[in-house]
């Protein structure tokens, strides 16, 4: 039964062993994307290469799905994979903030590692940055503790939220994400050809 | 043999909607082997925290932000699964970058704006990026990734604010990518 770790099929630190694995596969698929350049994860802001939401989405939808039929043929206790408490108004306006220092710097945390292991000097700026951006927020943390707090509605789903059975929230997900893919290479077709710019 | 000469020219990068399915299938193998999804600034998190540790103990002691990220102190802080998995991530990408020719000592920049203003603004993102993702208990692998498979609530509104975010900024800074 998975997932395996909550199940005791290995310890502690074997799970690092996998962390690491893991990991090289996430860092290695970032790189094959172009998500170690900032000039391509910018572009999504300006329209002109729209590569940060295909990847993202078609990431989304695979691994959504692969949750939804791997529980759905009783292989995975979807219960157990861990899922934070949503805090609406924390998350929303953090994730504001986050998009702004996205399109000021060029990467998001991820892909500024990627960026660094391969040799981009803005990529290793800016993951100085967060480490002072991480350390201003845990200075004043004392002070915005409460808002940090406020508005938690719990391990909440969005089809505990909408009221809808999972697999209609899964297929309405896939739908969602095959309209924006075509809508990202219609943008991308009409900007190309105003800007006389490739898509790269 | 002539036809055997090595081609050191970065090769381009590979399809998106494959590379997504890639990357999403590495996230479905870390729900599925370890019950818990991807990440990157909680890592970075454990670092800031070890070092407020060293430096000022008693003043990281008195912060329940970096409290949680140090523990209770029967477990180094560091021997952590985000902390292996972000440098698995630099392995990854430097196998990846250096398989396509793509390793390179550069700056990444519009052609309208000096390195060195582009490193300020790297910078100063860097430093707004990593406000928000602790504000918002994630970033875009932890929150808009992991939490957008996982249909959190949270994790889909996150993702829509950082959409909004970006293109908010995105007059205002033109001038570096265009």
């Amino acid at each position: 039964m998975m997932p395996y770790y909550k199940f005791d099929y290995f310890g502690v630190d074997f799970g690092l062993v996998i962390a690491f694995i893991i990991g090289i596969g996430f860092g290695f698929a970032l790189e094959r994307g172009g998500f170690g350049n900032a000039r391509i994860l910018a572009a999504q802001f300006y329209f002109y290469n729209m590569r940060v939401l295909k990847v993202m989405f078609s990431a989304i939808v695979t691994a959504m799905l692969g949750l939804f039929y791997f529980s759905w043929a009783g292989w995975l206790d979807l219960s157990l994979v861990y899922n934070g408490n949503t805090y609406i108004l924390p998350q929303v306006l953090g994730g504001f903030i986050l998009g702004i220092g996205f399109v000021i710097g060029g990467y998001c945390p991820g892909t500024s590692v990627v960026s660094t292991s391969t040799g981009r000097t803005d990529g290793m700026v800016y993951l100085l940055g967060i480490f002072f951006g991480i350390f201003v927020f845990g200075e004043v943390f004392p002070l915005i503790e409460n808002f940090y707090s406020s508005t938690d509605m719990g391990k909440v789903t969005l089809p505990e939220f909408l009221g809808l059975s999972h697999g209609m929230v899964v297929f309405l997900v896939v739908v969602l994400a095959l309209g924006a893919f075509a809508a990202a290479e219609w943008a991308e077709r009409i900007l190309a050809k105003k800007n006389g710019r490739g898509v790269e | 043999m002539a036809h055997d000469k090595k081609n050191y020219k970065p090769k381009p990068y590979s399809n998106p909607y494959l590379t997504g399915v890639a990357l999403g299938i590495v996230l479905l193998v870390a729900f599925l082997v370890m019950g818990r999804g991807l990440g990157a600034s909680g890592a970075i998190s454990s670092f800031v925290a070890v070092g407020v540790e060293k430096v000022a103990p008693e003043h990281a002691a008195k912060n329940n932000f970096y409290q949680e990220y140090l523990g209770d102190g029967t477990t180094n802080p560091l021997k952590n699964w985000l902390v292996f998995e972000i440098i698995g991530v630099m392995v990854g990408g430097f196998l990846s970058g250096s398989l396509a020719h793509r390793i390179k000592r550069t700056t990444e920049k519009g052609p309208n704006v000096s390195v060195r203003l582009r490193l300020v603004y790297a910078f100063a993102g860097g430093t707004i990026m990593g406000f928000g993702a602790k504000l918002a208990r994630g970033c875009t692998s932890g929150l808009a990734l992991t939490g957008g498979a996982l249909l959190s609530v949270g994790g889909w509104a996150f993702m829509f604010a950082v959409f909004g975010g970006g293109y908010a900024a995105a007059y205002f800074v033109r001038r570096q990518w265009l």
